[in-house]
């Protein structure tokens, strides 16, 4: 009888076994994560923070982190929330009853982990944002350009970002972001 | 490059995540079916390309994805301030408009180098 276990499909991921960076910036895919493009009024902002068990926040460019869960924003209606931790963001949306829309777009992003000392050099090789601490402080989150794609950009901490990029455009972002760390390392 | 001053990010951004989306202020006709041939035309087809102060509707497409209303200089391609959608044509402060005037005198047209090519 054949082994069912052999015949098992496995999920590739988009850039699944990359590594590269520089001496100053260094580059790793993020582990999968859950996702939530969510749209929302004000007015329904404290109803669906209560649902997710995170603070919308409904400051420009900020983000808002608690239990494996990050949401960030992207404009006065709209955010993006990532969950590394428990799971269960779809449903804890579904089940808020006050009108938003909630798209799951887990597998539609990719993600890239910047860190060091370089980290914000390399991301402005292909980026025009104001990096400084000063413009763009940690926990600060934005969709913004990088190169010729779209991505949202969230310091981590210091020296490290958080690259969230469509996962077609990953080769490109993660071949951009090669260049731009050893150009940081120059 | 160009920093574009959004007012939903309330930030200044480059010009690369915005897009232009036409003149600003166009407000369509409540009985759109009732009106002549030549009131829809005059509302949906003709704009003042204005020389000089100018309102336009921009979205910060790569950015918040919303969309605002600038007030700009088509001559010197100043953007005099910015403002949200949705809030009536706002005034241009005087200070700003002066400092866009003396600064077009300065700008190098079409129509003032013109002679010297000849
Ligand atoms: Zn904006």
């Amino acid at each position: 009888m054949a082994d069912l276990a052999l015949n098992m499909a496995t999920r590739t991921l988009p850039l699944s076994g990359v590594h590269g960076g520089s001496s100053v910036a260094r580059l790793e895919p993020a582990s999968p994560a859950a996702r939530l493009s969510l749209r929302a009024r004000s007015e329904d902002v404290a109803a669906l923070s209560t649902a997710l068990g995170i603070a919308l926040p409904v400051k420009p460019k900020t983000s808002a982190s608690s239990h494996g869960r990050t949401a960030l924003w992207l404009g006065p209606d709209e955010w993006l929330v990532i969950d590394e931790g428990q799971g269960g963001l779809l449903q804890a949306a579904n089940d808020c009853a006050a009108p938003h829309s909630a798209t799951d777009v887990s597998h539609r992003n990719t993600a890239i982990l910047v860190s060091g000392p370089g980290a914000a050099m390399a991301i402005n090789s292909g980026c025009p944002l104001d990096l400084s601490l000063k413009a763009f402080p940690v926990g600060a989150c934005s969709r913004t350009l990088f190169g010729k794609i779209e991505v949202v950009l969230l310091r981590t901490a210091e020296d490290a970002f958080r690259v969230e990029v469509w996962r077609s455009f990953s080769d490109y972002a993660f071949g951009l972001l090669s260049e731009g760390a050893r150009d940081a390392a120059l | 490059m160009l920093l574009i001053h959004c007012p939903y990010c309330e930030d200044d951004r480059s010009e690369l995540e915005f897009r232009w989306a036409g003149e600003a202020h166009i407000a369509r006709p409540e009985a759109i079916s009732e009106i002549s041939d030549e009131e829809f035309a005059e509302y949906f087809f003709l704009r003042n390309n204005e020389k000089g102060l100018t309102y336009e509707r921009w979205r910060h497409i790569h950015g918040c994805g919303r969309f605002f209303n600038a007030a700009r200089d088509t001559v010197s391609d100043r953007f005099l301030m910015t403002y949200k959608a949705g809030l009536p044509k706002q005034p241009v402060p005087v200070a700003d408009k002066m400092a866009a005037t003396a600064e077009e005198k300065t700008v190098e047209t079409w129509e003032a180098t013109e002679g010297d090519a000849r």
